[in-house]
């Protein structure tokens, strides 16, 4: 894009320089034939084509970075008047020094109406110009930003569908369930039902909902439920919090994707048990949630910052809350630490 | 008797694969492995001639485990995970089992293994490497690589690689902490790791843009990159016209 513009945009210059040249011989050839001699049609016509170009180029200049509102195109005449008059000064005081003859200094105080109003059009056709183009130029970057926040939005919601639904967990609790059928119907039987009853939680539960703590680690427990009958020879979980904060408000699945990152992150970054640890409590008027898993700084140093889960939780912090303030993470001693403050109003 | 192990991170996931195979009874489970490490170590000590490997377990994959077998034995993946591998493993693998999988399924991918195991001109270790080398463009392995180094593994994050030098049938990973052997080709990490990040510049030779600080002329044709860690890496005439592409120049 910004490639093929400034394209054109040396084309364009070129046009330019090719119509001030134009310009500069008509004048000179003009002026030619009112019988002055070539030095002085060729001095007054360059003169003044470069009074004229400068004053081209200046507003081209303006016009590029500032676009007139439908009400000011006045003060764009103005502009244009004023520097055709600026133009025509200049000609009338610097030609006379280099050709002081009184023919031709007499025949410039005649010419001056014509040559202010030749200026004007020229100034006020570049004006028009550089006008139009440079408001398509705006308008199809527009187009492309708006386009493409498009595009991101789409992205983010399918990536939240995908999300939702949580394929790998799903086909892996089935499978779980599968070989515990086998030998131990009962608490297949009971696994099912822990799957229905998180699945629906999930599904139902709108990205607004206010709910509180207690509820939501009331799902969150039955997603550790169903990872434990997975991965109970290594995963263990320790929730604290104390009353106070269980009926803080927090918009709801919040908590569940960070300890489902925590989750995934320690058990396969590691070979040994994996102890997850989420405590909750109140810092004054905010209920701040912590949650630590063990990692390996050996070979999880490519992640940078936050996971892919995280930048998540992040960015609907931000659009809930607008602060880039309420989730920090650390890292030390082998253990990855999340901890996220949620504003009480 | 054919040996078999099993390889997967989930105690339920192996008993279902236990439990199917029973009926098999030319088949015996020699054991069961938490990990790759495990599966590695299985691997060496008994030499079976089955592995049932889950593909996302602890630390290392299943197939970064596969590339650290020196003797590859025959592979039945199983796993929830179709991303990277579903239509190439309906074509290549042994066989590819996507949990939750039923018995009559488990049961074709045996009969698969037995007829291919009964055929002498097997190809399955081939068709299996084929298999990986598609399996090493899964995003995992972008960002690392895995070596063996005497009996332990090292995990190697592809942002410490400084250069690659083609060893015979190895490859020779430098880092700043040293260099680690990998029996691969130069052309399998020409094809796993960034395009971007990591040039071809010569036969034997596979450079980080990164490291690069400058490149001086050397003898005809031919250049020498000077990295950041005082390494001299020759340059070929080609290879120097891939690095000037990638670096915009």
């Amino acid at each position: 894009m910004a490639t093929t513009s400034s394209l054109t945009f040396s084309k364009l210059l070129k046009a330019f320089v090719v119509c001030g040249l134009v310009w500069t011989g008509l004048q000179t050839y003009i002026l030619h034939s009112f019988e002055f001699d070539w030095f002085i049609a060729a001095t007054d016509g360059i003169m003044s084509s470069i009074l004229l170009a400068a004053a081209c180029w200046l507003i081209n200049n303006n016009l590029r970075y500032y676009q007139p509102g439908k009400g000011s195109y006045t003060n764009l005449l103005i502009w244009c008047i004023a520097l055709a008059a600026i133009c025509m000064t200049g000609s009338r005081w610097i030609l006379p020094l280099i050709n002081p003859q009184p023919v031709y200094v007499k025949f410039m105080s005649q010419s001056l109406i014509i040559r202010f109003f030749t200026n004007f059009l020229a100034i006020g056709w570049m004006a028009m110009i550089s006008m139009i183009w440079y408001s398509q130029l705006d308008q199809k970057e527009n187009e492309k930003r708006k386009s493409e926040a498009e595009k991101l939005a789409r992205d983010a919601e399918l990536y939240n569908l995908r999300q939702q639904l949580q394929p790998h967990f799903l086909f892996n609790s089935l499978n779980s369930i599968n070989a515990l059928i086998g030998f131990k119907p009962d608490e297949a039987r009971k696994m099912i039902h822990q799957l229905s009853d998180f699945l629906r939680g999930t599904l139902k539960k709108d990205d607004q909902q206010q709910i509180t703590l207690n509820e939501e680690l009331e799902h969150l427990n039955l997603y550790l439920e169903i990872e434990k009958v997975r991965f109970g020879h290594r995963l263990k979980t320790e929730i604290s919090c104390d009353d106070s904060c269980r009926t803080a408000i927090l918009p709801a699945l919040m908590l569940q994707p960070i300890v489902e990152n925590a989750i995934k992150f320690g058990l396969y970054d590691t070979t040994e048990d994996v102890v997850v640890s989420i405590r909750g409590e109140m810092d004054g008027n905010y209920l701040e949630l912590m949650v630590q898993n063990p990692y390996d700084p050996q070979t999880s140093r490519p992640r940078q910052g936050t996971g892919f889960g995280l930048s998540g939780v992040q960015r609907r912090l931000y659009l809930l809350f607008a602060r880039n303030d309420l989730m920090e993470t650390h890292q030390n001693d082998n253990i990855f630490t999340t901890i996220i403050k949620i504003p009480q109003l | 008797m054919t040996k078999a192990l099993i390889i997967d991170d989930e105690p339920l996931a192996r008993m279902v694969v236990k439990e199917y195979i029973q009926q098999f009874e030319q088949i015996e489970v020699i054991q069961e492995c938490n990990d790759g490490f495990e599966g590695l170590k299985a691997i060496q000590l008994h030499q079976p001639d089955l592995i049932f490997l889950d593909v996302q377990m602890p630390k290392i994959n299943g197939f970064e485990m596969l590339e650290l077998v020196d003797k590859q034995p025959a592979v039945i993946f199983t796993t929830a995970f179709d991303e990277y591998a579903i239509k190439a493993f309906e074509t290549h693998a042994v066989d590819y089992l996507l949990k939750p999988f039923s018995k009559e399924r488990f049961n074709k991918a045996i009969e698969k293994y037995l007829a291919q195991a009964q055929s002498p001109a097997s190809t399955a270790p081939k068709e299996t490497e084929k298999l990986l080398e598609y399996a090493a463009q899964s995003p995992a392995q972008h960002e690392r690589i895995v070596v063996k180094t005497g009996t332990k593994v090292k995990i190697i994050p592809v942002a410490d690689v400084q250069y690659l030098q083609a060893d015979d049938d190895y490859v020779s990973v430098f880092t700043k902490e040293g260099s680690y052997l990998k029996n691969k080709t130069m052309s399998f990490f020409e094809q796993t790791l960034d395009a971007r990040q990591f040039v071809r510049v010569h036969r034997s030779y596979m450079v980080a843009v990164q490291e690069i600080t400058r490149i001086d002329p050397y003898e005809k044709d031919s250049h020498l990159a000077i990295l950041k860690s005082g390494a001299k890496i020759p340059v070929s005439k080609t290879g120097y016209v891939k690095l000037k592409q990638v670096l915009g120049i």
